[in-house]
């Protein structure tokens, strides 16, 4: 499939930025993202041509803005979805839920 | 399982998200709590370059080594004074997990994914390696089946080194082909 992921020769995306000593990881999502779809892969949830595919189906400008592990969380969410396994309404209001206790 | 004290302010879009999907996967026996922190743990602080760099090592001092490593492993190419090779997924952000652990951001970003297809001596320059004009550059395009290792030259001056100072040298950058072991980068203890 043709998209904004085939990036190889484009031009214009800006300067490559480097970060030394960078970390294995920068925040703790993005810990967790890492590790909940290495699990749920490793348990049958999905393969790693659907993650592909579901993460090379991202809205262009989503795909270019966001960092790297919200195109796993994105693809998690999505297939996971798509397939009954967590439906987007047990993800909203968990959040919902998650993000009230934190207000209290 | 460490909780942290998040009350002062909402989390940010992601972190809240992960939160609603892990909760959601520990709660559906889907994802066991252990398991999570033991794969972070693997892959902060037990998975990473220095595993590739004993690989390097090992090929430097044993040409037998170097042949099967060259022959039947996972896609190790290596340079010579005539070819030098540098590894990209422009696709994605596929790499050798076993041997360099995850990728640093810079490999997984548009613009090194973009560029170094096109213009790889302008980009290595950046990363402070100049290739000399003759020598040819090899840019190879990762894939979900196959990943590359780039197994670098053992540089002058460390004949009669030990295995282990030798893998002292192999930096993560000069095993994807964006940077070459130096000897003095090893002895002020500097080079990623």
């Amino acid at each position: 499939m043709n998209g904004i992921h085939d990036l190889g020769g484009m031009q214009g995306l800006g300067p490559l930025i480097r970060e030394p000593d960078e970390p294995v990881f920068h925040e703790e999502w993005e810990r967790r993202t890492f590790a909940c779809l290495i699990l749920t892969l490793a348990g049958g949830q999905y393969t790693v041509d659907e993650l592909r595919h579901s993460i090379e189906r991202m809205d262009p400008a989503r795909y270019l803005s966001t960092p790297y592990y919200e195109h796993w969380l994105h693809s998690a969410e999505d297939l996971l979805d798509k397939k009954g396994v967590v439906t987007r309404e047990e993800l909203a209001r968990r959040a919902a839920e998650i993000a009230a206790r934190g207000r209290d | 399982m460490k909780h942290e004290h998040e009350h002062t302010q909402p989390p940010s879009d992601p972190a809240l998200r992960i939160k609603a999907l892990e909760s959601l996967l520990i709660e559906k026996g889907l994802v066991d709590p252990g398991a999570i922190d033991e794969l972070v743990d693997i892959f902060e602080h037990r998975i990473g370059p220095r595993n590739g760099a004993r690989v390097v090592a090992r090929a430097w001092v044993d040409p037998l080594y170097r042949q099967r490593l060259l022959e039947d492993g996972t896609k190790a190419m290596a340079n010579t004074p005539q070819v030098h090779n540098v590894v990209v997924c422009t696709l994605c952000s596929c790499y050798p997990w076993p041997t360099l652990g995850l990728p640093p951001t810079w490999y997984k970003s548009p613009p090194y994914r973009s560029r170094v297809v096109i213009e790889p001596r302008k980009v290595l320059a950046e990363f402070g390696l100049a290739i000399a004009p003759e020598v040819e550059v090899r840019v190879w395009d990762s894939s979900a089946e196959i990943r590359y290792l780039v197994l670098p030259m053992r540089p002058d001056g460390t004949e009669g080194w030990t295995e282990e100072q030798l893998a002292a040298l192999v930096t993560r950058d000069s095993m994807i082909g964006t940077n070459v072991p130096r000897v003095d980068a090893a002895a002020t203890g500097r080079g990623k």
